[in-house]
């Protein structure tokens, strides 16, 4: 076999919220997506493919799959936030007519409220409820701690034994301590927050399991069917063989869905155990306790520039909590490029579940604290905030998006001094930026499949979490052999259908786009040599479009996609395809402006308007590209103005583990979106759900900001806090 | 700290868990108290608190206590359907689990989140707070009754065209509640598609969307098409 040709390529990898820059190796193969202005699907808006059957109800999520003899799973959790298990009597459970299983061997001790304590499997969720009740459990409650304030305290319970506090090693370049001693530069300091938030994903996590002898088939709501089966493989001791794990449709994920977590190892052991499917999907109150959250973060910040405006040092001190497990850390400083820089970052632990990625993770609350201290050092220099970046953000596409979103939202309307608009309701513009990795890599293995009576297939164990996945999936194909979208069947979400890596970090579309792209391409080199042979023409003169295959520049002969596919034997075209390095590119950029109005009477702030510009290199669909961007406006909004995880302190209970507490924008909350593509000559392919999150409560922070003239230091910016600062309360 | 901790009531979870059928048997009795508190009668309110919990023990007059499973005829999407249920179960639990019309979405089981909105007689309800016995006698509509074979709904095929939808999970809710607003309202304004909707929760954040597709599909159902 010839030596494949490779070649060495730097790329951005996002790990836990932190993105950096390493050199991997690639198979170096010619590949291009070719001029978005001769496409036919790509780059335009494609309405999704699965669309008729979400609206119409016929879409299958795992909480809608039914199975002859299938039971009702649920999980006993704990009431208390730490406590010893001094034991389980399930014996009044196991008795109750219906009840078919029964777990009591999950854990010893309890670290949350909400933990998994005992599980039974029974005929349906009623019966299954009453036999949770009838579990006597004996609890010894320990002492706890819920908030990470009272948690650094050192005589505060210890969540795991050890200090509660960790890291906080310093990460130090330049000088920071003379910078900060020039007498040129100016000072700002301030401390800035964001509360933990729930995902509240709409379907709740959970599974329906089935055994089928010694292998299992699991439908799954998640954003890694592969990580699930090789969790659930793991945890039952079975090879990953043995595991089929599908996922259709799923109803939000966010970065909470990774993995077979504890609900689904307890689902199919209760499935082994009753010898009978299970399904297992969490209520509402479970979801919001025990399947994570993206932690919250306090920053003490120092930060300074030289009177015209040049960043030059940066200081910060900042903690966060992960709770029982799982980081906290941030990308400080964000985005602006400071050449002086100390930062410190503590991780605390907490009786409060788990923490787990949350779109874009880490990113969102660096954007709050550095965006903030940014605009009040530019107060304080007495400079325009969008001037105060274009002058230290040296990234060329966002110099261009803030130019055009300033003229978008007029931000000649701002007020020159913050606080200086007339009347009770105040309005104010505000401006913060994105940036994110997007790019992807190998390992996606799609199949595409062209029969002699020319259906054409394409399979991928990639899944749509209502990013668009699958629709992009059959555009490539279709644009590559020149057909109808309606004529390509996208097979994904199934183990069966081929290797594809988990949905996280914005790296689906860049590891999958490009694969599949290989894959159609070695599918129509296939055809073509049949078709060019039959007429007589040379392969490279062999034009696929519109439904015909055609001979150029002599006979102008043709063949339509049927003449075409019945030249090939009865085995047809079946062939896969390897990720290629040269059709993906990595570093996206993005910003967003806000206009709100602040009612200086009731405190409460009113979004008008968000501007959101994004850029994501080659644009394959343009709607679902917008629909990002409305969605991680919406999500931003949400994080701006209402969402936080409440705890008490004297229970250690969530306050708000349901849907009217936890507060989330409804329609009448919803600001004019404008929702723009910023197209980005790349020639190549990066993922973009992430980042339209990002700046959006930054943005609307200093709206608020330049709307009052007062700095509101931590969100949810709520009335009171609004009324507070204005020293009305 | 530690020590007055200990001293706090220690519930059991039984005692800690105000079951889903009592409270949807109180709702009554719930409405009844909130107005009183508004008037500020505290006193007035622990009697309600007493009236409320002598409520639980034994059923009001008049009323009649189900027990085991019972018949329960629903008209559902033009059809009628006899099931056998408890009375606890829910409409949402009948369509999903019993007549499998899951199209109608399960999420907070709780009224605070529209995703199993349907229409009982032509008005949008959330199918999670109505005991399936008493939609009896009522013309139940689920989205799956919206489409005629592959012919879409305007509102289903405006959703569509215009992507008003991601994860989808929130969309046949929303379409409902659309529905119960263009069969009443069929020139709404875009204040009134925002009212129609404020029932409802996305969490994915497509509402602008949403919007431009109702009133799109006010706009092809005004063409008659």
């Amino acid at each position: 076999m010839p030596q494949q040709k490779t070649k060495r390529i730097k790329t951005t990898i996002t790990v836990n919220g932190e993105t950096r820059e390493v050199e991997i190796e690639v198979p170096d193969i010619e590949a291009a997506w070719g001029d978005p202005r001769n496409m036919r699907w790509l780059g335009k808006r494609i309405p999704r493919v699965e669309g008729a059957d979400k609206v119409t109800g016929r879409a299958k999520y795992t909480y809608d799959i039914q199975l002859p003899g299938m039971l009702y799973g649920k999980i006993l959790r704990s009431p208390y936030p730490h406590a010893r298990i001094r034991s389980i009597d399930a014996s009044r459970a196991q008795r109750l007519p219906g009840v078919k299983a029964v777990i009591t061997d999950l854990t010893r001790e309890v670290k949350y409220v909400g933990e998994e304590v005992a599980a039974v499997a029974a005929v349906s969720e009623q019966v299954a409820r009453d036999a949770l009740k009838l579990i006597r459990v004996e609890y010894e409650p320990l002492p706890f701690v819920v908030t990470p304030e009272t948690a650094r305290e050192p005589s505060a319970p210890r969540v795991h034994g050890g200090q509660n506090v960790s890291g906080g090693n310093p990460r130090e370049r330049g000088d920071v301590d003379s910078a900060f001693r020039r007498s040129d530069v100016v000072v700002h300091e301030a401390t800035y927050s964001v509360p933990a938030r729930s995902h509240c994903c709409l379907e709740p996590h959970g599974l329906v399991c089935q055994w089928q002898g010694d292998k299992l088939v699991a439908w799954a709501s998640t954003q890694g069917i592969f990580s699930v089966r090789d969790e659930l493989a793991g945890a039952l001791g079975i090879p990953a063989s043995n595991v089929r794990v599908i996922c259709e449709h799923m109803g939000g994920g966010f970065g909470s869905k990774f993995g077979a977590r504890s609900e689904g190892v307890i689902c199919a052991r209760l499935a082994k155990h009753a010898g009978a499917p299970v399904k297992l999907m969490l209520e509402r109150e479970e979801e919001q306790l025990a399947t994570g959250y993206g932690p919250g973060v306090t920053a003490k910040v120092k930060i300074a520039a030289t009177r015209d405006g040049q960043l030059i040092a940066w200081e910060s001190e900042s903690y966060g909590s992960g709770g029982v497990g799982g980081g906290s850390g941030i990308p400080l400083p964000y985005i602006y490029p400071v050449p002086n820089v100390r930062t410190r970052h503590y991780d605390i632990a907490t009786n409060t579940g788990a923490s787990a990625a949350l779109r874009a993770p880490g990113h969102p609350q660096a954007s709050f604290i550095m965006e903030s201290a940014m605009d009040d050092l530019a107060h304080k220099l007495g400079m325009d905030p969008l001037e105060f970046r274009l002058k230290n953000d040296p990234n060329p596409v966002r110099q261009a998006e803030y130019r055009l979103g300033a003229e978008r939202i007029g931000w000649h309307r701002r007020n020159r001094v913050a606080g200086q608009a007339p009347g009770v309701v105040k309005r104010g513009l505000g401006v913060a930026s994105a940036i994110w990795g997007g790019g992807g890599g190998a390992g996606s293995r799609p199949t595409v499949r062209i029969d002699p009576d020319g259906s054409v297939e394409v399979r991928l164990g990639t899944q749509d979490l209502g990013t668009g996945t699958r629709t992009y999936v059959a555009a490539i194909v279709a644009e590559e052999l020149g057909l109808d979208i309606r004529q390509v069947k996208a097979l994904i979400g199934d183990t069966d259908y081929g290797y594809s890596g988990a949905s996280g970090g914005s790296t689906t579309t860049a590891s999958v786009a490009p694969a599949v792209k290989m894959a159609a391409m070695a599918a129509k080199e296939r055809l073509v040599a049949v078709v060019s042979q039959h007429l007589q023409a040379n392969p490279a003169d062999i034009v696929l479009a519109d439904g015909k295959l055609t001979a150029r520049g002599g006979s102008e002969k043709s063949l339509t996609w049927q003449q075409a596919c019945a030249l090939l034997g009865k085995e047809g075209i079946e062939v896969q395809g390897e990720w290629n390095a040269n059709l993906q590119g990595s570093g996206v950029a993005g910003c967003q402006f806000a206009e709100v109005e602040v009612d200086t009477e009731t405190g409460k702030v009113r979004v008008v308007k968000i501007v959101a510009i994004q850029d994501c290199g080659l644009v394959l669909n343009r709607l679902a590209v917008e629909s990002q961007i409305y969605g991680g406006v919406t999500q931003g909004l949400a994080m701006a103005l209402y969402e936080q995880r409440l705890f008490d302190e004297q229970t250690g209970r969530m306050l708000n583990a349901n849907l009217e507490e936890y507060k989330l924008p409804g329609s009448l909350d919803m600001p004019d979106v404008e929702a723009i593509v910023y197209d980005n000559p790349t020639g190549k392919v990066s993922g973009m759900g992430e980042p339209p999150v990002i700046p959006t409560a930054a943005a609307i922070g200093n709206a608020v900001f330049n709307a009052i003239g007062k700095r509101i230091h931590s969100l949810p910016i709520t009335p009171a806090k609004v009324l507070q600062a204005l020293g009305k309360v | 700290m530690d020590e007055e901790r200990e001293k706090l009531p220690q519930h059991t979870p039984e005692e800690v868990d105000a079951s889903r059928r009592q409270f949807l048997r109180n709702l009554g009795v719930t409405a009844a108290m909130a107005s009183l508190l508004s008037s500020g009668a505290i006193l007035e309110e622990r009697r309600a608190k007493r009236a409320q919990a002598e409520t639980l023990q034994t059923p009001p007059s008049g009323a009649t206590e189900l027990r085991g499973t019972v018949a329960v005829t629903l008209q559902v999407n033009g059809r009628e359907h006899t099931l056998q249920l408890e009375p606890r179960v829910t409409l949402l639990d009948a369509l999903r689990d019993h007549l499998g019309l899951t199209g109608t979405k399960r999420v907070c089981d709780r009224g605070s989140c529209g995703a199993c909105t349907v229409l009982l007689d032509g008005k949008p309800v959330y199918s999670c707070s109505v005991l399936a016995v008493d939609a009896q006698g009522k013309k139940i509509e689920t989205v799956e009754s919206l489409a005629q074979g592959e012919q879409l709904h305007p509102v289903q095929q405006a959703f569509v065209e215009h992507d008003a939808l991601m994860c989808g999970f929130c969309t046949p809710g929303f379409i409902m509640s659309l529905k119960a607003l263009l069969d009443k309202t069929p020139q709404p304004t875009a204040q009134q598609v925002k009212e129609a909707c404020a029932g409802n929760i996305c969490r994915c954040g497509t509402y602008n969307r949403i919007f431009e597709a109702a009133l799109a599909a006010v706009q092809s159902m005004s063409r008659g098409g």
